[in-house]
């Protein structure tokens, strides 16, 4: 217990200064998955169940290869701001910087991963 | 990590049933919410009979017959009992509201009334809103001016005093900020949907010269942007008013100052 004024405890530390460049990021990367995810799934699907050799030329062509890098690039960064807001609602003290942490690294490594399958198919 | 279940001794319980009114043709039944700091025990949900015919149009007619005729331990705030003081919020058939401007009719059944939610609970309907009061106090709820005073008033156009409709109205009752989840979750640092309303009051305000150092104190990712659109505080505001709208605003007066 301690005897906190009701103002101290509502006032805290004051404003982080910032949340808008946040808020902008994830209005941004909406409008970007928008347009893309439907490019993806028009580019991604018709090769589904196609033979190696063919998906292999079809990723050597820029613009499948570009959307689909952009689409993992910008879903990813997307995933890791949402969910950065999600463990902010639900966890708190010292497991919500793990989380938050973890989380961003999680998205970071998924990015990677997918960037790199398409750079080996279409290069 | 966010508790989804209450503690032990805040569970509710089946509470008294207390007698019919005897004589009476046109009974209603409440289920109310009762907990007493004082005697240790966990809150009940106590049921009532109130004789229709004597009683007024309003849920807060109801809970004054209560008190005066059947169990004067019943403990509930109420002022001016038209809606202006926002003493009487209180969740009733599942919404929070005013009990002084929610008619009996509208509600099907039982009257089921419960404090405010996710409150520290003084006593039976009365919640304790002292951490709401000091939020809004934290955002400045005064014109601030940096010109000398005037030697009239401050003027204003009629256009800029459109501006403030839909935002001065606010009587503070709580019940929006109490029916957001964000608020339930993190109301701690989250200033809630009432605190950012009147924020938006000031900073909208055309005498106001403070218009920056308000956002800056409000751009955090706690005290403005956990707002995450939901809307209860829309639904439920019973003076008509859209908190939602203004915190979307102060978000876009935020970007458009950043981009």
């Amino acid at each position: 217990m301690s005897f906190l004024t009701a103002y101290k405890r509502a006032a805290g530390a004051g404003s982080a200064r910032r949340g808008a460049d946040r808020h902008w990021a994830q209005t941004v990367s909406s409008a970007g998955l928008l347009v893309l995810v439907p490019l993806f799934v028009f580019t991604f699907g018709p090769m589904l169940g196609r033979p190696h050799e063919e998906v292999v030329a079809y990723y050597a062509r820029p613009f499948p290869a570009i959307v689909a890098v952009l689409t993992l690039l910008v879903g990813f960064l997307h995933f890791r701001n949402g969910v950065r807001v999600l463990i902010e609602d639900y966890v708190q003290g010292l497991a919500r910087e793990v989380a938050i942490i973890v989380m961003a690294w999680l998205s970071y490594a998924a990015a990677a991963t997918g960037i790199f399958a398409i750079a080996r198919l279409a290069l | 990590m966010v508790q989804l279940t209450l503690p032990k001794n805040s569970r509710v319980r089946v509470g008294k049933t207390w007698p019919k009114p005897e004589g009476a043709k046109n009974i209603r039944r409440f289920r109310i919410y009762r907990w007493n700091p004082d005697d240790g025990e966990n809150p009940r949900v106590d049921t009532y009979f109130v004789d229709m015919d004597s009683c007024g149009p309003m849920v807060l007619d109801a809970l004054i017959k209560i008190k005066n005729e059947i169990d004067p331990t019943l403990s509930f705030r109420r002022s001016c009992r038209e809606g202006i003081c926002g003493s009487c919020a209180m969740n009733i058939d599942g919404v929070n509201t005013l009990a002084c401007i929610r008619g009996l009719d509208e509600i099907r059944g039982d009257v089921k009334i419960y404090p405010l939610p996710h409150t520290e609970v003084v006593k039976d309907l009365i919640p304790d809103l002292t951490h709401f009061y000091a939020q809004h106090a934290s955002i400045m709820p005064w014109l601030e001016t940096r010109t000398n005073r005037p030697e009239r008033e401050w003027r204003q156009s009629i256009e800029d005093r459109r501006k403030l409709d839909g935002l001065y109205e606010c009587v503070m009752c709580a019940s929006c900020s109490t029916s957001c989840p964000s608020y339930w979750w993190n109301g701690d640092k989250y200033l809630g949907p009432a605190a950012l309303l009147h924020a938006y009051r000031w900073i909208v305000d055309s005498r106001d010269e403070a218009t920056g150092e308000r956002l800056d104190q409000l751009e955090d990712p706690f005290k403005l942007f956990r707002c995450h659109t939901i809307m209860n505080c829309t639904k439920t505001c019973p003076k008509g008013l859209n908190p939602a709208k203004a915190i979307a605003e102060i978000k876009k007066m935020m970007i458009e100052r950043m981009v």
